[in-house]
């Protein structure tokens, strides 16, 4: 399933597709700073190196100011708009993303951090928790819903993986799932259906 | 955010060059704090250099027990080691105390040492706060102060230390390793956070072109046992209002061995020496505990919106310390 724009039919299936500016158009607010990683122009203006992300599955080749984060870079560059900016402060959790299957804030994420590394966004996220959170209502207007579902899947991860948390129970019991998903708020206060989708999924899984 | 130059050097030796020739640069670790900052204008760098590139990412056992922590182990990695589980679980239990899973797996090490505080007059731009402005004055001394400290504070700045890692490492005698193009430097964790005196802008003792490499936790058997308690205003996910490390060894029902620790009231990390004292050789106690948490309490410096914070602190210390005692007891 894809949410909004679909890339790969725009500009058909091959090699990464180049969302670059034209490079009249590129240039840096300083002069002849040679990047480490960047080439100083002719003309002194330092020209960015291309970023390089998989992009829910898709090669992308991104050129960004160092400044972007990557949520406005997955939105605006690459019209995937399931992460919301919530408060862009790392304080809501609506932006939530997998880095190499890892969630992370992406408001607070600078793209250029994130140069080789595979992206994950509701999009590309092909989990049982979509479906899941439509059973369980585990939404009412939905617009933390995206940020929830990728913070659930990290979640899953982690907790398979062996990472503890403050509550320390045994198993992955309410109070566990509560704790591990605290940095997702939902100010319609559907929590109680999103823990159920939770922790159905997470008992599917168990079996 | 304004904009600025950015390098990913991909060694040591390249990191340090490049701060050594860029007065105005930052190390970016994590982000959680650093962009934050820069997106509201307080951080306002020329050049970041990007340090996740840097191969500091390692948890390696010491000869004498101890452990040395790479500065850019993500916090939440450092929480699950098993190592750190055993040995010093008060600071597992701080790292997954503290912001939320996201932010832990973004956050490292060595970003946590040097995160800011949360003031929010430090925050707005609009406030005056000497921090962000010397000379400008505070606008938090008659603010709201629910959040302030109580403890280390000056006429110029009430701001708490945000961090839960800390405050482990404060008890647990952490050393901060440093190296700068002019050589290598060893910061006991008590010496690394600054008090605000007349000076809060300068909030640790690294210099400008020093970088953080490592943490060193030293050999401490009596760390096996200990906890880390937070008390905030929602169950998780809030910065502490009174935060606990604890470390307490008892025998033959007096205090051999004790380690104190406090958060969310100090303007650092707060190493509670004065009750350490007062506990070691005496009876292990509920009365006791009490007596020591409020000879630590006694210099606390409070306003209106924080003065609940010396009865809150002194009632966290004494709980945790008694459920210690009684985890002793319980063999």
């Amino acid at each position: 399933m894809s949410g909004g724009t679909d890339p790969q039919q725009a500009d058909g299936p091959g090699g990464p597709r180049d969302h670059a500016r034209p490079a009249a158009d590129r240039g840096s607010h300083r002069n002849g700073v040679l990047l480490a990683s960047g080439v100083t122009s002719n003309s002194g203006r330092t020209v960015l190196p291309e970023l390089r992300m998989k992009v829910n599955g898709s090669p992308e080749s991104l050129d960004v100011e160092p400044w972007a984060g990557l949520l406005d870079t997955l939105r605006d560059k690459l019209g995937l708009t399931g992460p919301k900016k919530g408060c862009e402060q790392g304080a809501c959790g609506a932006c939530t993303v997998l880095v190499d299957g890892v969630r992370i804030v992406s408001c607070l994420a600078l793209a250029v951090q994130y140069d080789g590394r595979e992206i994950t966004t509701v999009e590309g996220a092909d989990h049982p928790l979509r479906e899941a959170f439509v059973r369980h209502d585990g939404l009412q207007c939905g617009y933390c819903t995206p940020g929830q579902i990728c913070s659930a899947i990290g979640m899953l991860s982690e907790y398979a993986a062996g990472m503890p948390s403050s509550v320390a129970a045994e198993g992955l019991t309410d109070d566990e799932i509560r704790e591990r998903m605290s940095g997702n708020l939902c100010r319609c206060g559907a929590y109680n259906g999103i823990l159920d989708a939770i922790a159905d999924v997470a008992a599917r899984d168990a079996r | 955010m304004k904009p600025f130059a950015y390098v990913k050097p991909a060694d040591v030796e390249a990191a340090l060059r490049a701060v050594a020739t860029e007065p105005g640069a930052k190390f970016l670790g994590g982000g959680t704090n650093l962009v934050d900052l820069m997106r509201e204008g307080v951080e306002r760098p020329d050049t970041v250099i990007d340090v996740t590139g840097l191969p500091l990412d390692a948890v390696d056992d010491l000869p004498d027990g101890g452990l040395r922590i790479g500065a850019l182990v993500r916090n939440s990695v450092l929480a699950a080691d098993p190592r750190i589980r055993a040995r010093y679980p008060m600071l597992s239990q701080a790292l997954l105390a503290g912001a939320s899973p996201q932010l832990r797996n973004m956050a490292t090490v060595g970003g946590n040492l040097l995160q800011r505080t949360r003031c929010a007059y430090f925050y707005d731009a609009a406030a005056a706060c000497n921090k962000r402005e010397p000379g400008a004055g505070c606008d938090a001394l008659d603010g709201f102060t629910r959040g302030h400290a109580v403890l280390g504070v000056s006429g110029s700045c009430i701001a708490a230390h945000p961090s839960d890692m800390c405050v482990a490492l404060a008890a647990l005698d952490a050393v901060v390793e440093v190296r700068s193009v002019r050589g290598d430097r060893r910061i006991p964790i008590g010496e690394f956070h600054l008090l605000p005196g007349d000076t809060p802008q300068n909030e640790t003792a690294l210099a400008p072109d020093e970088l953080i490499t490592a943490v060193e936790l030293p050999a401490l058997p009596v760390a096996a046992r200990s906890r880390y308690r937070k008390v905030r205003d929602r169950a998780s996910y809030a910065f502490a209002l009174v935060s606990v490390a604890a470390a307490l060894e008892v025998r033959d029902g007096a205090v051999a061995g004790v380690r104190l620790a406090l958060g969310g009231v100090g303007a650092k990390p707060w190493r509670a020496r004065a009750a350490e004292e007062a506990l070691l050789g005496g009876a292990a106690d509920e009365a006791a505990f009490r007596r020591a948490a409020e000879a630590e309490l006694a210099a606390a410096t409070v306003r209106p919106g924080n003065a609940f914070k010396t009865a809150l602190a002194t009632a966290t210390i004494a709980a945790t310390l008694r459920e210690l005692a009684r985890e002793e007891d319980a063999g």
